[in-house]
């Protein structure tokens, strides 16, 4: 049954409902999705969301690249917070090859994935603000935005798509310039949230439109699949990077805000009270930040500098070995998740041992959650599935792969 | 009281040029955002880029009261249809600008997903390469946009859009006698255009 | 530990096991799936984290053998608790359906419709099964090895103007 006749056919059954399309091009919607909305007066009785309309088939494309070629594919899928994406993958393989990357690496990658998870929530958070009808916040949130972008392009070349890392390690070491940048940028960024805080936190509007909308119980967050903010929202303290610390976290001081009732008020507290432990694991990092290699020293995985390759044969055989047949890759399966803005980001590989990989398949974290749309708007106002799903954070790009 | 000059007060002029002059002055973008360009247009029209500058900052969501329609992010086969229908809601005169590699070419996905370029299903303006072009780039894309308006004709727009609505006609006609979604006819219509030597179906 | 409690508790259930990079992956056959799932669940295995497939055309299907049949169905559970994750596989033949876990955990809905989708495995008992990602009158099951990348010429990948499409992208 295709979604237009079960639109069509629950318009004949129930005169006195409306149906309501919303999407697929909707200004609330970020991306591409659409909800059959089935209305009585303003209350939902039912919403069907369907989604695919960005599937763009990552998961098949990535059986026919190498493992390295597939990182600027990740970098499309949340593509809000494209470092954490690229660090994800790029743990993933590194755990199939069984390789560890060098600590300046894995400082370097902590503070690009934090200043990447700031980058998100900003987005979401004045999105959603945004949609709800303050407009205000949006443009203080963007100003630091952009200033995190500057960040990215000082030290990748690029602001949105930055492909940063490679498998066992990262491409570039930080330029010159970047730690003040950055230092700078703690300052403002800190007074900038503040300033959100004043806007939004005790905003009777917002309040109104945010308190008991979305609310979801932690059984129940549990049993949808929740992640990430939405799941610390409903109460369950479960953040990857502490309850399975991997780019050395738990070296890290930084709390997890958990909060009560899961409702969209709730969410934009994680998200505002992460955004600060975020600059508090910044800070951190940019001051244990020790020199050193940012890629392993391992042939069979690195390429070797463009010097070596051409001055010296060995080098120059490892970079045709590389670049030809690429990584030697074990036989075996492996999933490994990191902690992304959204949630679990997982990535779960099967090998046949040949250059490319047999299966790769991406968790996104807001799947599990869009899926218990429905269940979240049941009941409410229409305007509240803007809120609700503002909250949620969906990104087209992970949802449908 | 002197006389009046009719020359201070009148100023002779083509109508194309006075028409497309006023046109392209005053843009109103439908921004189509499907994907990563969506976020990169988020910034061209906050604080720092600014699109205001353009006369296009009033950005309508709404198919209906806008003629710039800004096609950001990858378009799958899926959204095809839909793409086509938004199209064709707007009112006459309106304008494409396909914004980055994936709405201009299918891009990176070269995959059974993707449209390999909107412009097989809609005609397209101006193409802003790039994933994702820097707000700058789409700044620059618009102001290509206004050269080609201005240099416009207007009655060559008519036939240029006449031949949409007939493909647009085709396709209604197709799907209601086979009874298909309309992603499988805009699939058909494509194999047949090929069959043709043809790029697109309008 | 989980392992040798469903070992323990369903003796005969795991039909082979292994431990790869650290991760505990068991392979049941289809028809003990809902009692390990009752058991993992009373063991703590609450987050359903992810269900996917993996498609392997050439192995032959030996009823009742481990590991045969076309497809695995892959389950990550992970327990909130231990912060245990555990890998369940389960090997079906081309056609052969399994039984649905939407009605105990509704994550599994969607992730279930996307299987169906992109592989054309039917889920047995779910509310709901239709395509997710694709849409209705799609041709085929894109993720099969089968399917071709590029969907074959069903897109006009072919004889269309532009110039980029004229050479196939090497394949490995």
């Amino acid at each position: 049954m295709t979604m237009d006749s079960i639109a069509l056919s629950r318009q004949l059954l129930d005169g006195d409902k409306m149906i309501v399309n919303m999407g697929p091009s909707h200004p609330t919607t970020h991306g591409t999705l659409r909800i059959v909305l089935e209305l009585e007066g303003e209350t939902i009785t039912r919403a069907t969301p369907e989604i695919g309309y960005l599937h763009r088939g990552v998961e098949k494309l990535g059986e026919s690249l190498s493992f390295q070629q597939f990182i600027p594919l990740t970098d499309r899928l949340n593509y809000c917070s494209s470092i954490m994406n690229n660090v994800g993958y790029a743990h993933a393989v590194e755990k199939l090859l069984g390789i560890q990357i060098p600590k300046r690496a894995q400082q370097i990658r902590v503070l690009m994935s934090e200043l990447a998870r700031i980058a998100d929530h900003l987005v979401c958070v004045g999105v959603n603000a945004v949609d709800i009808g303050a407009f205000t916040a949006f443009l203080y949130l963007f100003k630091q935005r952009e200033t995190i972008y500057d960040l990215f392009e000082l030290a990748v070349g690029q602001r949105l798509h930055t492909s940063f890392t490679r498998i066992g390690g990262l491409f570039r070491d930080l330029p010159e310039g970047f730690v003040p940048q950055a230092e700078r940028f703690l300052v403002e960024c800190e007074a900038a949230i503040d300033e959100m805080e004043r806007l939004l936190t005790r905003n009777p509007i917002w309040h109104g439109r945010t308190r008991g909308i979305g609310v979801i119980s932690a059984e129940d967050a549990v049993n949808w699949g929740y992640t990430g903010p939405c799941l610390r929202a409903a109460g369950v303290p479960q953040d990857l990077r502490k309850a399975q610390p991997y780019l050395g976290y738990e070296t890290y001081d930084f709390d997890i805000p958990v909060g009560t009732t899961g409702d969209v008020f709730d969410r934009y507290l994680v998200r505002t009270e992460e955004m600060r432990q975020s600059l508090r694991i910044i800070r951190q990092v940019l001051d244990r930040l020790e020199p050193g290699p940012v890629m392993v020293d391992d042939p069979k995985v690195a390429l070797p500098s463009k010097e070596k390759v051409y001055t010296r044969m060995e080098s120059l055989i490892h970079h045709f070995k590389l670049i030809m047949h690429g990584m030697e890759m074990p036989v075996g399966e492996v999933y490994s998740a990191t902690e992304a803005a959204n949630g679990e980001l997982g990535f779960y590989i099967v090998s046949d041992g040949g250059k490319n990989p047999y299966r790769i398949r991406v968790r996104p974290p807001c799947l599990p959650i869009f899926s218990s749309f429905e269940d979240q708007v049941k009941g409410g106002l229409i305007a509240d599935a803007v809120a609700v799903l503002g909250a949620m954070n969906i990104i087209a790009g992970e949802l449908d792969r | 009281m002197s006389e009046l000059n009719i020359n201070d007060a009148v100023m002779t002029t083509r109508l194309d040029a006075v028409v497309n002059w006023g046109r392209k002055n005053s843009l109103w973008p439908m921004p189509f955002g499907v994907a990563c360009c969506a976020i990169e247009f988020m910034s061209m029209m906050s604080s720092k880029y600014d699109l205001a500058r353009f006369g296009a900052e009033a950005m309508r969501f709404s198919p209906r009261q806008s003629d710039m329609m800004l096609i950001l992010g990858t378009i799958t086969n899926k959204m095809a249809p839909v793409l086509r229908t938004i199209y064709a809601q707007m009112a006459e005169p309106k304008w494409v600008i396909s914004v980055g590699v994936c709405a201009s070419s299918g891009g990176m996905y070269r995959t059974y997903a993707t449209l390999q370029g909107v412009d097989r299903i809609i005609p397209v303006d101006v193409y802003v390469p790039g994933c994702p072009p820097r707000p700058e780039s789409i700044i620059y894309g618009v102001m290509k946009l206004q050269e080609k308006i201005e240099k416009e004709s207007l009655s060559m727009r008519k036939d240029h859009i006449g031949r949409f609505y007939e493909s647009l006609a085709r396709q209604e006609a197709i799907q209601t006698e086979k009874g298909l979604t309309g992603q499988q006819t805009i699939r058909e219509m494509l194999m047949d255009a090929a069959d043709r030597g043809a790029g697109t179906i309008f | 530990m989980v392992i040798e409690h469903i070992d323990a508790q369903l003796p005969g259930a795991i039909t082979d096991r292994h431990d790869f990079r650290g991760d505990q992956t068991i392979v049941i056959a289809k028809e003990n799936l809902l009692a390990v799932v009752a058991l993992l669940h009373r063991e703590g295995f609450q987050l359903l984290v992810d269900i996917t497939a993996v498609d392997w055309p050439e192995r032959p299907h030996v009823p009742g053998a481990a590991g045969a049949g076309r497809f695995d169905v892959v389950y990550h559970w992970l327990n909130l608790a231990s912060q245990e994750r555990l890998r369940v596989k389960l090997p079906v033949a081309e056609g052969e359906s399994v039984p649905s876990l939407a009605g105990q955990f509704k994550t599994a809905n969607w992730f279930e419709r996307e299987v169906f989708d992109l592989f054309g495995i039917p889920f047995d008992g779910h509310p709901d099964l239709r395509r997710l990602l694709t849409w209705d009158d799609f041709p085929g099951h894109p993720l099969r090895k089968d399917f071709p990348l590029d969907g074959g010429d069903a897109f006009c990948m072919e004889g269309c103007t532009a110039p980029y499409n004229n050479g196939e992208r090497s394949r490995g």
